[in-house]
């Protein structure tokens, strides 16, 4: 403990002595303007493009019905929202151990970014974290009127201080370290489905 | 002084490029691929120029305001629940790391990417104390299992061919030599990789961004790897340069808007993950870093490199790194910025380095943050001179061409008599492996008839001006 308090007060001692003398001073961000097309639909461009899909659900019984079309064969459907039952609540799971043989994590995120294609989705979201990597594929609901222009936007929607985690998800899991070749499902989530759904 | 040598970068880069009429060309060819695609998504956002200068300046802040914010970091993770270690240097480093692991009774652990934990050589040092340590992004793990570095910072297996792969997973995973298709490959590598994620004890990341105002740190990945290592395992360590603060969370905004376009021409990566403490039922330690960044922010011409969001952009427009390979350059730390950050760390083992560059300014002119990358290396030059380690042929050449620019007379007749001889030199000799190496590769271009010199003397006497001084 008293080397950890030494390295501490030595590596602050030294960066007091080497700082540049000219202290710079904090610049303010601007407001950027905004994207003059409907957020939506740049928000649907551009998580097509990171390998994701959007699909329009009227209701819940509709979101059911569309999960059980683009995964016939999912054994487990391990679901953190209200919406859709699943055949298991991510709110029984306390070890993330027990999602690994998860075919479909369900979960809503808290909004989209029309920039990236991304959802922020939390811990609190999640339920239990494992739940959007160990899954084996992902829907998330989202509703389309939680859309924000870019990450400017975003970053004052978060409230990191509140959360222990909280992820902006892109799409599916990916790699290109095989010459270049995009892939998806390299560790995480081979698919991202958004249903769009708004909040009840 | 030991009688260890410096990286001979030129003899690295040549076995690169000779090997075949493969690699260099296929390196080259998908780091430019990916330069394009980083200009056509600077040049879709608007405030691309501005959103540079302001990341920019934000670092510069930082770095002049280093002590308060990490104090301020340091106390956020704490209430927050996160335990805070400080490590001087690389051994302190991974000591700490290893003794979080023996009080935790870790065996195995699964790491994602972490340049920092690269540079202090923290996979070796823990495998050697009996820990096994899994990388789990696809590209560490390629170059893990080929006992090779990686080779760029963001695509660590950028130099391979897939047949190389495939004949790898062959040898170590026991897949099928013969089928190189990369979605079978990364298949392969996922299922084999699971059950281990699962065993794991504790899971490392590194940190992209840490932030001074909630003592979160945010981790930027394609493949979720490093979710899935803070996620499973119980205990999640976290080694943090110093140099990764930043202010506020709404300095967040321009650097991510920044990182992802720059280093791999998409929005964003596939995961940005905030971890501000430790998650539910988990544990999390954070391993601040100093290992000669301190002593960096103190050199006046060099602490801008500090500002590093490790975008791997100066790399992938670089004309030097794209046909030698990053393993040219023998160090953690390759291309551009590896040129102006390893010295850093051993001046005489990377001498050769800041002459690995056409000083374009290539680099420069793409850095998100605005470094001053090509400036740096000439000024790294200049140390390097002033030391006595410029390489064998460039202090011979200097010599002679210092003497000689010294003495317009000779430098005259020597370029009457150059001229000629270039006309007649045998090929085998311009061309000489071993004086040569740049010529390998290369056609000189034609020589004109008449030199500058020659052409200006005629030219002006024709129009009667007899005022030239011979």
């Amino acid at each position: 403990m008293e080397t950890r308090t030494l390295s501490r007060e030595s590596i602050l001692a030294a960066i007091r002595q080497n700082l540049p003398p000219q202290r710079v001073s904090r610049p303010q961000i601007p407001a950027f303007p905004g994207p003059d097309r409907p957020l939506r639909l740049l928000f649907e461009e551009h998580l097509t493009k990171a390998g994701a899909t959007a699909h329009s659900v009227g209701s819940p019984a509709e979101a059911t019905a569309t999960l059980t079309t683009l995964f016939p064969s999912a054994k487990v459907v391990c679901s953190a929202v209200p919406e859709i039952a699943g055949t298991r609540r991510a709110e029984d799971m306390h070890d993330p151990h027990a999602l690994a043989d998860v075919d479909v994590g369900v979960m809503r995120a808290q909004f989209g970014v029309a920039e990236s294609g991304a959802v922020w989705v939390t811990q609190e979201d999640l339920l239990v974290t494992a739940l959007g990597f160990l899954s084996q594929h992902l829907v998330v609901l989202l509703d389309p009127n939680d859309i924000v222009s870019d990450m400017h936007e975003a970053y004052r929607r978060v409230r990191l201080h509140e959360t222990a985690y909280g992820c902006f998800m892109a799409g599916p899991s990916a790699t290109a370290d095989i010459e270049a070749t995009l892939v998806h499902g390299a560790q995480g989530a081979r698919s991202l489905d958004v249903f769009y759904l708004p909040r009840t | 002084m030991s009688t260890r040598e410096p990286i001979n970068v030129v003899a690295r880069a040549e076995a690169f490029i000779q090997q075949d009429h493969i690699h260099e060309q296929m390196h080259d060819g998908f780091l430019w691929a990916t330069m394009q695609r980083r200009d056509a998504e600077a040049a879709a956002v608007p405030e691309w120029e501005e959103l540079r200068e302001l990341g920019s300046h934000i670092k510069e802040h930082t770095l002049t305001h280093l002590d308060e914010y990490l104090t301020q970091f340091e106390a956020n993770a704490t209430t927050r629940g996160a335990q805070v270690h400080w490590a001087r240097d690389a051994a302190e480093h991974n000591e700490i790391v290893y003794a979080i692991l023996q009080d935790h009774g870790v065996t195995e652990l699964i790491k994602s990417k972490s340049m920092l934990q690269e540079e202090c050589a923290m996979p070796p040092y823990l495998a050697q104390r009996g820990i096994t340590v899994i990388e789990s992004d696809l590209g560490e793990r390629i170059q893990q299992l080929d006992g090779q570095p990686p080779s760029h910072i963001v695509f660590p297996a950028i130099h391979k061919t897939r047949q190389e792969v495939a004949q790898l997973f062959a040898r170590t995973i026991g897949t099928d030599p013969n089928n190189d298709d990369p979605h079978v490959l990364t298949e392969a590598m996922r299922n084999n990789a699971r059950p281990r994620f699962l065993a794991a004890g504790a899971g490392m990341t590194g940190a992209n961004f840490a932030v001074a105002e909630t003592g979160t740190f945010v981790v930027c990945t394609n493949e979720g790897n490093a979710d899935i290592g803070a996620s499973v395992p119980p205990l999640h360590i976290a080694s943090i340069g110093i140099e990764k603060i930043i202010p506020r969370v709404e300095d967040l905004g321009v650097f991510l808007r920044l990182l992802a376009r720059s280093g791999e021409g998409a929005p964003l990566t596939q995961y940005s993950s905030h971890f501000t403490g430790p998650r539910k039922g988990g544990e999390l330690h954070i391993v601040l870093v100093d290992n000669g960044r301190s002593r960096r922010l103190g050199m006046a011409d060099f602490w801008h490199s500090l500002k590093c969001i490790r975008c791997g952009a100066c790399m992938n427009t670089c004309p030097v790194y794209r046909r030698s390979g990053g393993l040219a350059y023998g160090a953690t730390y390759s291309g551009p910025i590896g040129v102006i950050l390893d010295p850093t760390f051993d001046e005489y083992k990377y001498s050769e380095l800041p002459f690995h560059s056409t000083l374009c300014g290539s680099c420069s002119a793409v850095c998100p943050v605005k470094i001053d990358i090509s400036d740096q290396i000439f000024k790294w030059r200049r140390v390097m001179a002033n030391k006595g380690y410029l390489p064998l042929a460039k202090r011979l050449s200097f010599a002679i061409a210092g003497h000689v620019f010294a003495h317009p007379g000779e430098y005259h007749a020597l370029q009457q008599a150059a001229v000629p001889a270039l006309d007649h030199a045998p090929h085998f000799l311009l061309y000489n492996h071993t004086l040569n190496p740049w010529g390998r590769e290369r056609e000189i271009p034609q020589v004109a008839k008449q030199t500058f010199r020659e052409w200006y003397l005629e030219h002006r006497r024709s129009h009667g001006n007899q005022n030239v001084e011979s």
